[in-house]
């Protein structure tokens, strides 16, 4: 499994006063050790729970989903909801909108911030911080504060009700460009200035010096927004009404209210609207990880 | 003769400058004019449809303040106002709490550390919609697991959760804490790998005991991180709305109706744009007060 990499270089070197004490501490270690790790198994398994009962249930019979006393594991194991809900449900058609849209959200997204990134980082012009300011000043408002006038403008250049309309609302997020912005300021002036000398344009520079070296910062972006709009609800709760173009998560609501009664298949699309997300981040969380500690530090 | 030997070295200067200035422009555009068009565009529309009576079919109407005396007096806005406090109030102190603990837990140089990172962050990103419904199960009155759990610890009469007036709201704080911890706990990581290990050092040299070091050099250190986080889960707080429209949908009755739901319900059900805007520029000006405020006392802070 892949790991958590915050963990500065290790720098318990062991000082004369803690190698003194050494013999008296060692006991009180392990018992300090034990306790410590017994508090983790103990907070993991409650954070856990709800994700154990959702893979459990989702392999019960509908029957035994809520019993007394609670059946923690499924007996026996029932395959059939995930079969059967690719015919109750249009699983298909969700699961390849919401793809769609990640995929290419997540490409405008970083193309379009990465590339404004490298103007408000690397080039001075006037005008340029105040137009930042509105960037930074747009993190603190509230999506749900200007969705109607969004809603009304859209609706007016006939947008809503497609999936260009999630594509709008998504692709040019100033988050993309706060993020690309503080990585690219930890990039020495000196590498650009050496490529301007060497005669490449401001267009080179951005292609060949500045974005090859940040791809810690494109893949955490990247991860980042995927995940997002894999996850958004509000959105396409609001611009997709046609069923042929809602995404997984409305589909999933829908899913609850047309079963409502079938648990078992209910808890079965729950996870296989998860599934792929938990999968991304097993394979990236160094990235996710990342991303949050730079535009979190710095605010 | 000499007039263009003094223009002859600024003419390239401000062509230079006019070049630049279009070179950075066109980096910009791209994104520019996206969030212009569906952002800023949509803000600045939004101040003006608040003084405005808009039913979606006709024109906006200027009623000049009429929608905030409409404002003033009406109930439901005030339920969803103080539910939204409501929230607000648990949700930011209980979150910080649960986040710090979880961050001085888990930055330990212990084997496996990192795992235990990964599950407590692991809530943050899988989606709202899924987690409302696996905690709504969890959560019902008569065979859910967690009323058999409180059961089995000695507890007669389990709350109805969120079929309960009382109990929805903190079911829903609850299951927000769960989701959200995970996520502030990194940044609470990254605040306390900044602090210098030297000044532990010190303080230990000095005999300060586990706690005095906490109360000594982690907290001042964290300071910085402990703002934003608050700033953060304050915004946060007053914008939630879609783990509560998936689990309670604002009720039972106006239980959990919050500030977004009531925009929501105003504009897309019922249809009336200009009085939802007068909320939503409620809900904007409450936002921008918060991080008005974290910026001056930055500010003070830094002098």
């Amino acid at each position: 499994m892949a790991t958590l990499t915050l963990d500065p270089p290790s720098t318990d070197t062991g000082s004369p006063v803690n190698r003194g004490r050494a013999g008296r501490r060692s006991g009180l270690h392990m018992v300090g050790r034990v306790l410590l790790y017994a508090v983790m198994l103990v907070a993991a398994a409650a954070i856990l729970v709800p994700f154990v009962w959702m893979v459990t249930s989702s392999l019960k019979n509908n029957t035994q989903v809520f019993t007394v006393p609670i059946q923690w594991l499924p007996d026996p194991v029932v395959w059939q909801n995930y079969l059967d809900i690719w015919t109750k449900a249009n699983m298909t058609t969700w699961l390849r909108n919401t793809l769609l849209l990640s995929v290419v959200i997540t490409f405008l997204q970083v193309l379009t911030g990465s590339f404004a990134a490298y103007g408000f980082s690397k080039i001075r012009f006037p005008g340029r911080d105040v137009l930042f300011l509105a960037y930074v000043g747009t993190i603190a408002v509230p999506w749900q504060a200007y969705m109607i006038p969004q809603f009304i403008l859209m609706s007016r250049f006939e947008l809503s009700n497609t999936l260009w309309a999630m594509i709008a609302l998504q692709a040019f997020g100033a988050f993309g460009v706060f993020l690309m912005k503080q990585y690219y300021e930890s990039i020495p002036e000196e590498l650009s200035e050496a490529a301007r000398i060497d005669g490449l344009s401001e267009y080179g520079i951005w292609r060949r010096v500045v974005l090859p070296l940040s791809g810690p910062a494109v893949a955490s972006l990247s991860l980042l927004t995927f995940v997002n709009v894999w996850n958004d609800y509000l959105g396409p709760l609001i611009y997709l009404r046609s069923p042929e173009i809602w995404t997984i998560q409305i589909g999933l609501k829908s899913l609850v209210s047309q079963y409502n009664a079938e648990y078992a298949l209910i808890m079965t699309g729950s996870v296989l609207s998860v599934l792929p997300i938990a999968i991304i981040f097993m394979l990236g969380q160094r990235y996710f990880v990342q991303g949050i500690a730079t535009t979190g530090v710095k605010g | 003769m000499s007039a263009t030997t003094i223009e002859r070295p600024r003419a390239p200067g401000r062509r230079l400058r006019r070049r630049r200035a279009l070179v950075g422009w066109t980096f910009i555009l791209p994104n520019f004019l996206g969030f212009a068009t569906f952002t800023l565009v949509p803000v600045l529309i939004l101040m003006y449809l608040g003084f405005t009576s808009w039913n979606a079919f006709g024109a906006a109407e200027f009623t000049g303040l009429e929608n905030y005396q409409r404002l003033l007096a009406d109930s439901t806005f005030h339920t969803a106002l103080l539910n939204t406090l409501y929230y607000a109030v648990f949700h930011i102190p209980l979150t910080l709490g649960a986040a710090l603990g979880l961050a001085v837990l888990l930055n330990q140089k212990l084997r496996g550390v990192a795992f235990f990172r990964t599950v407590a962050f692991f809530p943050y990103i899988t989606s709202i919609v899924a987690i409302a419904v696996v905690w709504n199960m969890l959560f019902s009155p008569e065979a859910g697991p967690v009323n058999q759990f409180l059961e089995a610890i000695g507890i007669a009469n389990p709350p109805g959760w969120t079929t309960s007036t009382d109990w929805a709201m903190p079911a829903i704080i609850l299951v927000s804490i769960w989701r959200d911890m995970g996520y502030y706990m990194l940044l609470f990581l990254a605040g306390l790998q900044a602090i210098p290990s030297e000044l532990y050092e010190a303080a230990r040299i000095d005999g300060a005991n586990a706690w005095q070091r906490f109360r000594n050099v982690t907290m001042p250190g964290l300071r910085p991180t402990t703002f934003f986080v608050t700033v953060m889960l304050t915004i946060g707080s007053f914008k939630v709305f879609d783990l509560i429209l998936v689990m309670t949908n604002g009720g039972p009755g106006t239980a959990t109706l919050v500030l977004s739901q009531y925009i929501y319900d105003t504009g897309f059900v019922e249809r009336d744009f200009g009085y939802a805007s007068t909320v939503a520029i409620v809900l904007f000006l409450i936002c921008i007060g918060v991080t008005v405020l974290q910026f001056l006392v930055n500010k003070r802070r830094d002098r």
